[in-house]
């Protein structure tokens, strides 16, 4: 089984129709919902359920502080290397562009351990570009054996590996996997990605599923919003996360929500997602997958971040830096994998955080696990 | 009343509400919760603990006198459970452990079979074993014999507020058990609380109810009046219930 499946199942379904049709009596409905299937999903996802913003929140509002209490998860990003073999037409690693390249020594990648660890993050996402051949898994061990002496958590946001790697990669202390589909829609996928091992959606679209059977105890999903209908992808990304959770009981399912942001290159989007849209959809997404983490990274600005709190976020990250080697050395000499709009440390995250009303949680799991 | 105590492993308590420290606002509220309510007893997720770095210890938060309840939140097997309490130990929270074996994400169950692989293992060594459990007879009362304290039986699916909704098979714990049932999990307001002490379970523990109300000091109070008044009428023992109404002329009046 795969959610492939699921996905074939959508193939020619008319999303423009569906939302037509959508009535307000059908989203009181949907939103009475116990247990909401994809249809109610869906409903809360039309454009007419906007109107019905403030009741979502409410409803958003209770599931996520009923299941997560008033608490955020913090986490933090480490980029180890931006080689990248693939041609995506909107990212700042694409192989075609022009700039630095590197990948940190493990002596580098522990600098940056010490400078993130005296933030007082527990919890670290690393990341690499995608190019397999100058970071083979190897590499990554290394890095998560260097890693897991300074932090309680340590994720990976990689190129998708097979069920033995993630398992390998589980045995010696890595217990988080992101990976993004990007899009779901796979003629928009097979034109944005050019060239490289990601033009195989499949591999991608079967990643997730393939961490859970390692042993990964977290797998985040996402879809970039901006390359395809923003409603649907964020409909099949719920959907993805539901077949997740109902596969894999041992494992926690989160999802991103990340919007298109300027990167290098001058990629533009065919569709955005203004921020009354962005909040529709976060509070669909937590209605319809109660216990689901939500993921907001410092791609959405400070004031925004700060203002969503109540509304389903579960972690956030802070204190970010895309760049290699941006932790531990001066600013100005990488070259992000995407902007960054909220540009504050840790402490001040932290401090607005708990100024909503809020504790921000640096640490949640333990290496003993 | 009476000299109303129970005890776990060695230890008496005065208090029946059990708290927790998971999903707070801020840890400074667990001080004054534990003020209002009077809570002896508070549980503490191991993973949530954290004496490495500048970020604030959850452990600085609670008061020398109350007893910690480290719990394996985030163990997925016995082994793991068993680990963890031993961290817990040597880390200085004492010998109470409460095991939290969960294999499943989605409604959070207990593992009933790993949870009695952790208890037999960790009764052994010493600790005063308090393991979360699917309300079930057979198994409880192998958890007894492993050596367990208590046995905590949920009420509903952690996190849910549902209530008593394995009130009869909890009922069933209560009566058959030697040592004491604490219900854990699902109790989302103080009358459901009354309801559970009201049937005769030792005591109870709640964390989000408590944590998640608007007001957790208020509500902490609240708990523990409900807990006070179901305890009390528990012992004064209420008049049976009866479902159909008492006949003046009885049906069997012919025979007297």
């Amino acid at each position: 089984m795969s959610f492939y499946r699921i996905i074939e199942q959508y193939r020619d379904f008319d999303f423009s129709q569906f939302f037509e049709q959508v009535t307000d009596q059908a989203i009181k409905r949907s939103l009475a919902r116990e247990r909401p299937d994809a249809l109610d999903f869906l409903t809360l996802l039309s454009p007419r359920a906007a109107g019905h913003l403030e009741s979502m929140a409410r409803k958003a509002h209770q599931l996520t502080v009923q299941y997560f209490g008033r608490t955020v998860q913090l986490f933090i990003p480490l980029y180890i290397s931006n080689h990248c073999a693939n041609q995506c037409a909107y990212c700042g690693f694409n192989h075609a562009n022009e700039i630095i390249r590197r990948k940190l020594t493990v002596a580098e990648i522990e600098l940056e351990a010490q400078a993130i660890a005296r933030t007082g993050m527990q919890h670290v996402l690393f990341l690499t570009g995608e190019a397999q051949h100058l970071t083979p898994l190897q590499y990554l061990e290394e890095a998560a054996e260097c890693l897991k002496r300074y932090f309680a958590s340590v994720a990976i946001e990689i190129y998708p590996l097979e069920v033995e790697e993630y398992r390998r990669l589980h045995q010696i202390g890595v217990d988080g996997m992101t990976l993004f589909q990007e899009t779901y829609n796979q003629k928009v996928y097979g034109r944005v990605h050019r060239a490289g091992k990601k033009m195989d959606y499949r591999w991608r679209l079967d990643a997730p599923e393939r961490a859970a059977q390692g042993g990964m105890r977290v797998v985040n999903l996402g879809p970039l919003l901006g390359l395809a209908d923003p409603r649907s992808e964020i409909f099949l990304t719920g959907l993805h996360a539901r077949y997740l959770d109902n596969t894999y009981l041992e494992t926690e399912i989160a999802v991103s929500l990340p919007r298109f942001n300027e990167a290098e290159g001058d990629f533009q989007p065919d569709y955005s997602v203004d921020d009354k849209t962005f909040v529709q959809f976060i509070t669909a997404l937590r209605i319809f997958l109660p216990r689901a983490g939500l993921t907001i990274s410092t791609r959405e600005g400070a004031a925004f971040r700060d203002q969503i709190l109540p509304l389903g976020p579960t972690r956030y990250s802070a204190g970010s830096s895309t760049g290699v080697g941006g932790y531990s050395e001066k600013k100005e000499e990488q070259t992000p994998q995407f902007a960054i709009t909220d540009n504050r440390s840790v402490d001040e995250v932290a401090a607005a955080i708990a100024a909503r009303g809020y504790q921000p949680v640096y640490k949640d799991w333990d290496r003993s696990l | 009343m009476k000299d109303d105590a129970f005890k776990l492993g060695n230890v008496t308590f005065t208090n029946r509400l059990l708290t927790g420290t998971g999903k707070f606002a801020a840890n400074a509220l667990i001080p004054q919760m534990l003020q209002a309510c009077g809570s002896q007893i508070i549980t503490v997720a191991l993973r949530r603990i954290d004496t490495t770095t500048q970020s604030e210890n959850i452990l600085d938060y609670i008061p020398k006198n109350i007893t910690l309840l480290p719990n394996t939140s985030g163990a997925r097997t016995a082994e793991q459970a068993v680990r963890i309490a031993r961290i817990a130990r040597a880390a200085g929270c004492g010998d109470f452990i409460k095991i939290e074996v969960i294999t499943d994400m989605k409604y959070l169950m207990p593992d009933n079979w790993e949870t009695l692989k952790a208890t037999e293992i960790l009764a052994k060594e010493g600790f005063v074993v308090l393991p979360y459990m699917l309300p079930d007879l057979p198994l409880a009362k192998r958890l007894e014999s492993a050596g367990a304290a208590a046995v905590m039986p949920l009420g509903a699916p952690i996190g849910t507020n549902r209530g008593l909704e394995t009130k009869s098979l909890i009922e069933i714990l209560i009566e058959n058990c030697t040592v004491p049932v604490v219900v854990d999990a699902g109790i989302g307001r103080p009358s459901h609380a009354a309801a559970a002490m009201e049937m005769g379970a030792d005591a109870v523990l709640i964390n989000t109810a408590i944590s998640t109300a608007r007001d957790p000091v208020a509500m902490a109070r609240a708990f523990d009046q409900a807990v006070k008044a179901g305890r009390a009428a528990f012992l004064s023992e209420s008049g049976e219930q009866s479902d159909l109404a008492r006949a003046s002329s009885p049906l069997t009046g012919f025979l007297d």
